[in-house]
């Protein structure tokens, strides 16, 4: 049984929170959130053992291992002080809204020969999974684009008032939606050496983004376009989506099904023939032992317990991966404020538009230690 | 006693767990309410008159439409499913969990009350929580016929994770209270709740979940249901029984028609042939339109 504690009660964390609590190999020994109300709520009825101080809850409950489920800001010192305790760590996405931080945690995990795992569900989703097996085999040749797409209703008037509304806390439509197929992007093709074209914009956010839309190069492999709303009101849920272009074919992929055109009959490997083939998540998805809201929620969670009580150090998601895609989040968020300006337009414009206060700001992480000091 | 086929609703609100370009088409297909009228008659003439639905904004405006008619759907039932989860959802992403809560919860005088004596009453009070978000999702079913009230199952199932299974008695109580409704819970971790209700002594529920040939989304394994069904007491309904289309539906239904104990049918379909050939299925394999009592 693996003693674990889970440190934020928001959406994500009780989602996590159900699905750790009905695993077989778990034991759950504490909550942590400043939130009187779930704690009293979780105290009371489900019998949980509640904290509102990481530290005391390290020392009293003694986890082995540790779900980080705050709002993204707070990620990297959490994990921090976990790694150093030499607890396990499963962190929501985005990792950190610092790529260095990102990169530093990484490497320290490693050092510790930790568990280290971030909540990018969409590789435990069967379909992406079925991607990443036909671009092993090199199903549709050499890759020569890729649209990268999700969308989704969640900011549909100017209202909200959530950490997930404010770009400081880690919210907005980057890090919360374009980090997914971002993700995607980064394992199957790795880093892109640049970034170029990109548009961050506001629809109704006052405080932060809605849409994302750009362009990225992946040395010797293909392009790549991210186009991204959260403010789209004709999906009913989030999708993300991908369609993959090759010399040898094309793959559509998203949550429900993997469709695949190849040129050619003669990848044997693969198990598909010439033209078109449709392989639906119903066939594709493993069983779980328990469902709250997709099989990729509980895959990803059972795949961090049992490479701890297995001791495999074979990390899926792991924190140099996320760190790849904060990375990818930091060059579109600078790229989108360096924009090439009309060649008519006078220094003095240019200078105007692309002012250098703005760009720390927007590249740096303001640190809210009132804020923060809660977590500790 | 339950009818064995119950009309479902995912398909009017683009919802297909196999594709999204299916879902695209059929949210097309539906998007003039009078599309859906047609297609809930279709399903009455053939003898369908239970319509298991979501709490989504749309059922309102069929709701309307069934009261102000009395004469011709003068034997129709509405099971209500509740809640529709992707308001919620959305809901928390804007506002936070709590927001949501509030957000959806009625302007009654109880929850202002509970708002001004502070949140930690509220966590205190779970039981006057469940019952105001009940009561706010029954609204639109007013002067309807509701013999069923269902719980859905994200909220069965997170609350089952949680272990936080006190609501389900609540809800259990309030229903049959308040709704004179038989309480309902859709899940797909069938034999993990049937444990816990008979723990909260929800004596012979209906449950609903998923069974099917393939074993999709039936959390334990096919084995684990089928003992379930054999030697479990409750009333099962059947729901995604050709795996959103993965089964042929001839094969689909002759292997959930042989299952013991399977009371009622849930499905959905967007034309009057395919709720006819549904229905042929069911009558050819269902003796009669008798399940199989073993």
């Amino acid at each position: 049984m693996v003693r674990l504690a889970l440190v934020g009660l928001g959406k994500m964390g009780l989602s996590h929170l159900s699905i750790v609590r009905a695993h077989p190999q778990v034991n759950l020994v504490g909550v942590c959130d400043p939130s009187k109300f779930m704690l009293e709520l979780l105290g009371k009825n489900a019998g949980l053992e509640t904290f509102t101080d990481l530290e005391t809850m390290i020392k009293r409950a003694r986890p082995e291992a540790i779900i980080v489920a705050t709002p993204s800001r707070f990620h990297g010192e959490i994990v921090r002080v976990a790694l150093e305790r030499g607890i396990h760590v499963f962190c929501e996405k985005p990792f950190c809204l610092d790529w260095k931080e990102s990169a530093d945690l990484a490497e320290f995990a490693e050092q510790k020969g930790l568990v280290n795992q971030v909540g990018y569900h969409y590789r435990f989703v069967a379909a992406f999974q079925e991607v990443k097996r036909l671009l092993e085999a090199n199903a549709i040749g050499t890759v020569t684009h890729v649209l990268a797409e999700a969308y989704g209703p969640v900011v549909l008037r100017p209202a909200g008032s959530s950490w997930r509304t404010q770009k400081s806390e880690g919210g907005g439509c980057l890090y919360d939606y374009a980090a997914h197929p971002i993700n995607l992007l980064n394992w199957y093709f790795g880093m892109p050496e640049r970034v170029g074209g990109t548009v961050i914009k506001k629809i109704f956010s006052r405080d932060t983004d809605d849409e994302v839309y750009g362009t990225v190069f992946f040395e010797d492999g293909p392009s790549a376009q991210i186009s991204v709303n959260w403010s789209d009101e004709s999906y009913r849920k989030m999708s993300v989506k991908l369609s993959i272009t090759g010399t040898a074919g094309r793959i559509i992929a998203d949550r429900q099904e993997c469709k695949v055109y190849l040129r050619d009959g003669t990848r044997p490997a693969t198990g598909y023939s010439k033209g078109w083939n449709v392989r639906y998540t119903t066939e594709l998805t493993e069983p779980v032992w328990f469902y709250v809201r997709g099989e990729e929620y509980s895959l990803q969670i059972d795949y961090f317990v049992k490479a701890i009580v297995s001791g495999s150090r074979e990390n899926v998601n792991s924190f140099a991966a996320a760190a790849q895609t904060d990375q990818m989040m930091s060059m579109m968020r600078e790229d989108a404020q360096g924009m090439v300006t009309a060649p008519l337009a006078s220094p003095a414009v240019q200078q105007r538009k692309r002012p250098l206060f703005g760009r720390l700001e927007e590249g740096g992480l303001v640190r809210n230690d009132a804020k923060f000091a809660f977590w500790r | 006693m339950m009818p064995n086929l119950l009309f479902g609703d995912n398909q009017f609100f683009g919802i297909n767990h196999m594709s999204e370009e299916k879902a695209r088409a059929q949210a097309l297909q539906f998007q003039d309410i009078k599309e859906v009228f047609k297609t809930l008659d279709a399903a009455y003439d053939e003898g369908i008159k239970t319509f298991m639905c979501t709490t989504h904004d749309r059922v309102e405006e069929i709701c309307d439409h069934v009261r102000a008619n009395p004469d011709r759907y003068h034997d129709y039932a509405f099971y209500p499913c509740m809640p529709y989860a992707h308001k919620y959802a959305n809901a928390a992403t804007e506002e936070g969990v709590i927001g949501a809560i509030k957000k959806f919860a009625p302007e009654s005088g109880a929850w202002s009350a509970a708002v001004r004596s502070g949140v930690s009453l509220v966590g205190k009070d779970i039981s006057g929580i469940t019952r105001l978000l009940i009561d706010a999702e029954m609204q639109m079913f007013k002067g309807l016929r509701t013999p069923v009230v269902f719980l859905q199952n994200v909220v069965v199932d997170l609350l089952l994770g949680l272990g936080m299974t006190e609501p389900f008695a609540v809800f259990s109580d309030h229903v049959r209270t308040k709704y004179n409704a038989e309480p309902g819970f859709i899940t797909m971790n069938l034999p993990l709740l049937l444990g816990v209700l008979d723990d909260l002594k929800i004596e012979n529920p209906i449950v609903c979940s998923n069974i099917n040939k393939l074993g999709f989304r039936m959390c334990g394994g096919v084995g684990a249901y089928q003992e379930a069904l054999q030697g479990r007491r409750f009333r099962a309904i059947a729901m995604s029984v050709f795996a959103s289309g993965a089964i042929p539906p001839s094969e689909a239904i002759s292997w959930v028609c042989a299952q013991p104990n399977v009371e009622a049918i849930v499905f959905g379909a967007s034309s009057r042939s395919n709720i006819r050939s549904t229905k042929g299925l069911v009558d050819q394999f269902w003796k009669g339109g008798n399940p199989v009592l073993a």
